[in-house]
C-alpha cells in the first residue's frame, strides 16, 4: 500500500522523496508557485506555495511528503496571504502589464490574476532600475525581476554555464550577469539557452518576437494558470 | 596587487571555503574590493566572479567602491542611541569633515552607521578599520580626528581608545567557578563518552542561542549519522542588539569555551571545529587564535587529545557585518564561503551541515555550560532553574540602568529582581531577548526569566520612563529591514513595507486605517518567512501595539486617508519646467 497526504481533505499518494509540491501536482492538485519548476532544483524562496502542513507554514515545493500529513491548500485565508505576497512582489519592482510584451504570458500576471488580485494594496517601491539591452538577441529588463533564481538554476543545471546570479541583501536584492563588463552581450548566453527562456516574468525577453503571437492569443489569455501548470508539468514529467 | 591577491589566495590554501577570510584582507588592505582582485581570486579559486561579487555585496564589511584609509564606523543601536549616538556622529561629522555614508574628498576617511557592535554596556561604540571603539565622546572624537589627520598607523593609537571591559557583575553556577583547562576532557574519558552524554542529557541543557532545543539530544542525533566525518560550530556570531554576553565569555572564558566544542567532538567523532566570530570582535582574534595554540601545546587539541586517541582542531572564522548569519543554516552557507542565506529544512544541519557533513551548531554559553556539566554532572545544573529550564542564563544587561554588564541568574528568576540588582529604577519597560524578542511593560516584571515565560539569548534592555517607544520600535524596525537577507519575498519585500509603513506612522503621517494595515503586515511577514528573523520582525511591533495601542493611535492624524508620496512635491520637475510657483501650480497633500 503507497503512502498518502491529505490536501484539502482529498487523500493523494506519493512516493519517498517526493516534496508536496510533486506529489500534489502528479494528483492534479494546483498548488501556486513563481520560483518552482519541475526541471530544476526546488529554492523555495517566493513563497506562494506556502502550505499549512498540520499547523505549520511550510513551503510545498521544498517540503517533504511524509506518511499522514494533513495539508490545507487551497484555503480562503492560504489564498489571501498569498495574494499579499505577489502583491509585494508587484510593488517591490516595476510592473506595467498593459506596455510589457509578456503579457498574457506572464506567470506573475496570471497568478495574480488566479487570486483575484485587482490592485496593487502596498505603497510602490518604485526602484531605479536598468535595463541591459546589450546582447544582440536577449533583452533583461531588471525592473520586472523577482529573484526567483529560475534563470540562475536553468543556466547552470540544463545549458551548463554560469551566466546569472542573485547579488545583494535584502530590499537592494539584484540579478548580476557573469562578464566582466557585467553586460549580458560579454556573457556566454545565447538565445536558445533555457535560461533565457525560462523566466516567469518580463524581465528576460527574446529580441523580435515581442508580439508574434498577438494579445488575445496568448497562454493565459483564456485558460488560468492553475490549468496550464497542471498539464505542462504533468506533461514533462510523463516525458 | 597581483602578487598580494596570490600569496593570499596561497596562505589560504586555494580553498574557496576561505573566501572571506581573502575578501576580509583585501578588503583591510585596499579599503575595498577592486574589480581586478575579484578576476584574480575568481580564477585562483575557480568560483564564478559573481559569486565573490554576490558575497561582497552581501556582506556590510566588503565594498565595491573605496572607503576611507580610515574606516569609522558608529554603532546604530538603540542602546547607543541612549548614550547619545546623534549628537556624538553629528560631532563625529563635523570634526572630521566627512557626511555619515561617505568618503572624504581626500579619501583618508569615511564614516557610516554599523548594526549593534555588542559594545553596548560601554556605548556609543565604533569600529575603525575593524576594531571596537568604546565609550567614544566629545574628547575621544577629537583625538581620533588628529589621529588620522596627522595619519598615524592605528598600532600608534593610544589602547585606552580601544580598551574594553568585561563589566561582570553577578557570577553564578557557571562563571564562578570555571573549570581548569583539561578537566572536561579528563572527566568525560574518565566517566566514558556514553555516560558523560548521558549527564548531559540530565543536565536537561538547552541551546543558550535562544530556540532552546536541548543539547544532549541535538549531540546524540548527529552522533548517529552515519559519515566519516562529523563537525562542531561554536555560533559566536552574536549580532542581536543588546548582547554582549559570548563577547565576555570568549574574553575570560575561552579555554572552557573550546574544551566545551572538543567535548562535543568526541561525544559526536568529529575531527574539526569552527569558531564563527562576529566581524565586529576582530579584537578578539588574535588572543583567541593565542589560546588555541596554547591549547595545542598543552595536548588539549590537535592529535591524540589527552593521550585519548582522539583529535580535533578548531578554526576561527570571521563574519563581516551579516545579522543574519547568526541563524545556524546561515552562518554554515557562510563558514564555506557564501552569502549567508538560510537554507531550506530539512535537511538539518545534523544530519547535513557544513559541506553536507553532519554538524553540530551551538552557542558560546552553550558550549561553555556543556563543558562545566562535564565536570560537575548533570544533577549539578538540573538542581538549579525551573522544570523546564536548567541551569542559569547569562544576560548582557544594558540601557537606562545604573550598572550594566554581564550577569548570570538561576532560571526562573523575577524581572524585578534583575532590574533592583542592576540599578533600574523608573523602569517605562524591558526589550528581552533583543528586536526578535519580547518588550514588557512595567506591570510585567513578575515574570520569570525562562523558556517557558521569557526567553532570551542574553539581550536585556533597560528603558526609562523618559524614552519614547516608538523610537525604540522605529530602530528595530529598521535594522530588521536593514538585515534581512533578501532571500524570501515576504521577508525582503515585508520588512522593508513594515519600516516605511512605521515610518509614515510615526512622522505624523499616519490615518485612520495605517495601523489596521500595519498589524496586517506584521502578521504575514511572521506567518510567511523563511526563517527566524522574518518570523520575529514583526515583534517590536507586535509586542508594543499590544501593550501600547494608544502610543500608534496619537500619531495619527484625524482623516480617512493621506496618499503615500508627497502630491506637491511630485510638481516640483513640473513647476521648475514651467517656472511656476504660484498657488495654482502647489497641490495641498490632503483637501481641507
Amino acid at each position: 500500500m503507497s503512502k498518502t497526504i491529505t490536501i484539502d481533505g482529498q487523500v493523494i499518494p506519493f512516493e519517498e522523496g517526493q516534496t508536496i509540491m510533486e506529489a500534489a501536482t502528479e494528483a492534479g492538485v494546483y498548488i501556486p508557485h513563481l520560483c518552482h519548476h519541475p526541471e530544476y532544483t526546488p529554492h523555495g524562496s517566493c513563497k506562494l506555495c506556502n502550505v499549512n502542513v498540520n499547523g505549520r507554514t511550510c513551503s510545498a515545493c521544498t517540503f517533504p511528503a511524509m506518511e499522514g500529513q494533513q495539508i490545507l491548500n487551497d484555503a480562503k485565508d492560504i489564498n489571501e496571504e498569498r495574494k499579499k505576497i505577489t502583491q509585494m512582489l508587484f510593488v517591490e519592482g516595476n510592473h506595467f502589464c498593459p506596455s510589457c510584451e509578456k503579457t498574457g504570458n506572464c506567470q506573475l500576471q496570471a497568478v495574480a490574476y488566479h487570486l483575484n488580485m485587482l490592485d496593487d494594496h502596498f505603497p510602490l517601491f518604485y526602484p531605479h532600475r536598468e535595463m541591459d539591452a546589450s546582447h544582440a538577441k536577449v533583452l533583461i529588463d531588471h525592473n520586472r525581476c523577482i529573484f526567483c533564481t529560475l534563470c540562475v538554476r536553468a543556466s547552470q543545471q540544463k545549458d551548463g554555464k554560469d551566466v546569472f546570479a542573485i547579488s545583494g541583501r535584502g530590499i537592494n536584492k539584484h540579478l548580476i550577469i557573469n562578464a566582466e563588463s557585467g553586460l549580458l552581450k560579454d556573457s556566454e548566453l545565447e538565445a536558445t539557452d533555457q535560461a533565457a527562456h525560462i523566466c516567469p516574468t518580463g524581465a528576460i525577453l527574446i529580441k523580435h518576437t515581442a508580439y508574434q503571437v498577438p494579445i488575445g492569443e496568448r497562454i493565459y489569455d483564456h485558460t488560468q494558470i492553475d490549468q496550464v501548470s497542471l498539464n505542462s508539468e504533468n506533461l514533462q514529467h510523463d516525458n | 596587487m597581483t602578487a598580494f591577491i596570490q600569496d593570499l589566495v596561497e596562505k589560504n590554501h586555494y580553498q574557496h571555503t576561505h573566501l572571506l577570510h581573502i575578501l576580509r584582507a583585501v578588503q583591510a588592505h585596499y579599503h575595498y574590493i577592486p574589480k581586478d582582485a575579484i578576476e584574480q581570486i575568481a580564477r585562483l579559486l575557480a568560483i564564478s566572479r559573481t559569486q565573490i561579487m554576490g558575497v561582497i555585496e552581501f556582506y556590510s564589511f566588503f565594498h565595491l567602491s573605496p572607503r576611507g584609509h580610515y574606516e569609522i564606523l558608529i554603532s546604530d543601536s538603540i542602546t547607543d542611541h541612549l548614550l547619545g549616538k546623534h549628537e556624538l556622529a553629528a560631532y563625529l561629522e563635523e570634526k572630521l569633515n566627512v557626511k555619515l555614508g561617505e568618503v572624504r574628498a581626500d579619501g583618508l576617511v569615511s564614516l557610516d552607521n554599523t548594526s549593534c557592535t555588542g559594545l553596548c554596556d560601554q556605548g556609543p561604540a565604533g569600529l575603525v578599520n575593524g576594531y571596537a571603539l568604546s565609550r567614544l565622546d566629545k574628547a575621544k572624537v577629537d583625538q581620533i580626528t588628529d589621529l588620522i589627520n596627522q595619519q598615524t598607523p592605528l598600532e600608534g593609537w593610544p589602547q585606552a581608545l580601544f580598551q574594553v571591559d568585561d563589566n561582570l557583575i553577578r557570577s553564578d553556577l557557571l562563571l564562578s567557578a570555571p573549570i581548569p583547562a583539561g578537566a572536561a576532557l579528563q572527566s568525560a574519558f574518565n566517566r566514558g563518552l556514553k555516560e558523560t552524554l548521558n549527564e548531559l542529557d540530565i543536565s536537561g541543557l538547552r541551546g543558550r542561542g535562544g530556540a532552546g532545543f536541548k543539547t544532549a539530544t541535538k549531540w546524540k542525533f548527529c552522533s548517529e549519522e552515519l559519515n566519516d566525518e562529523h563537525i562542531v560550530v561554536c555560533n559566536a556570531d552574536e549580532g542581536e542588539p543588546g548582547t554582549f554576553k559570548d563577547r565576555v565569555l570568549l574574553n575570560s572564558y575561552a579555554h572552557q569555551v573550546f574544551e566545551g566544542m572538543t567535548l562535543c567532538a568526541a561525544l559526536i567523532g568529529a575531527q574539526q571545529g569552527f569558531l564563527y566570530l562576529r566581524g565586529e570582535y576582530l579584537h578578539l582574534y588574535d588572543k583567541l587564535e593565542a589560546i588555541l595554540a596554547e591549547r595545542r601545546q598543552a595536548g588539549l587539541l590537535g592529535q591524540n587529545i589527552v593521550n585519548a586517541d582522539f583529535n580535533f582542531d578548531i578554526e576561527i572564522c570571521l563574519g563581516a557585518g551579516a545579522y543574519i548569519c547568526g541563524e545556524e543554516s546561515a552562518l554554515i552557507e557562510s563558514l564555506e564561503g557564501k552569502m549567508g542565506i538560510p537554507r531550506n529544512r530539512p535537511p538539518y544541519p545534523v544530519t547535513h551541515g557544513y559541506l553536507g557533513k553532519p554538524t553540530v551548531v551551538n552557542n558560546v554559553e552553550t558550549f561553555l555550560a556543556a563543558a562545566s556539566i562535564a565536570v560537575n554532572g548533570g544533577n549539578w545544573f538540573a538542581n538549579i532553574g525551573t522544570d523546564k529550564s536548567k541551569g542559569t542564563k547569562i544576560l548582557s544587561i544594558c540601557g537606562d540602568c545604573a550598572q550594566p554588564g554581564i550577569y548570570e541568574y538561576p532560571f526562573g528568576t523575577d524581572i524585578q529582581t534583575i532590574l533592583d540588582d542592576c540599578g533600574a529604577s523608573d523602569v517605562l519597560g524591558v526589550q528581552i531577548g533583543g528586536p526578535s524578542g519580547t518588550f514588557i511593560s512595567n506591570k510585567e516584571f513578575s515574570r520569570l526569566l525562562a523558556f517557558e515565560d521569557l526567553a532570551t539569548g542574553g539581550s536585556f534592555i533597560v528603558f526609562n520612563q523618559q524614552r519614547n517607544i516608538l523610537d525604540v520600535v522605529n530602530n528595530f524596525t529598521h535594522f530588521f529591514a536593514h538585515e534581512s537577507c533578501g532571500f524570501c519575498t515576504p521577508c525582503r519585500v515585508g520588512t522593508s513595507l513594515l519600516k516605511n509603513q512605521l515610518d509614515k506612522i510615526v512622522d505624523g503621517h499616519g490615518s485612520a486605517g495605517d495601523v489596521v494595515a500595519l498589524e496586517e503586515l506584521c502578521q504575514i511577514v511572521k506567518k510567511q518567512s523563511h526563517c527566524g528573523l522574518g518570523q520575529t520582525a514583526a515583534n517590536p511591533i507586535l509586542t508594543t501595539l499590544e501593550r501600547y495601542p494608544e502610543l500608534y493611535q496619537a500619531q495619527l492624524k484625524k482623516i480617512s486617508y493621506e496618499p503615500g508620496f508627497d502630491l506637491d512635491g511630485a510638481l516640483e520637475t513640473a513647476r521648475r519646467l514651467a517656472k511656476r510657483d504660484d498657488a495654482g501650480a502647489h497641490l495641498a497633500q490632503v483637501e481641507e
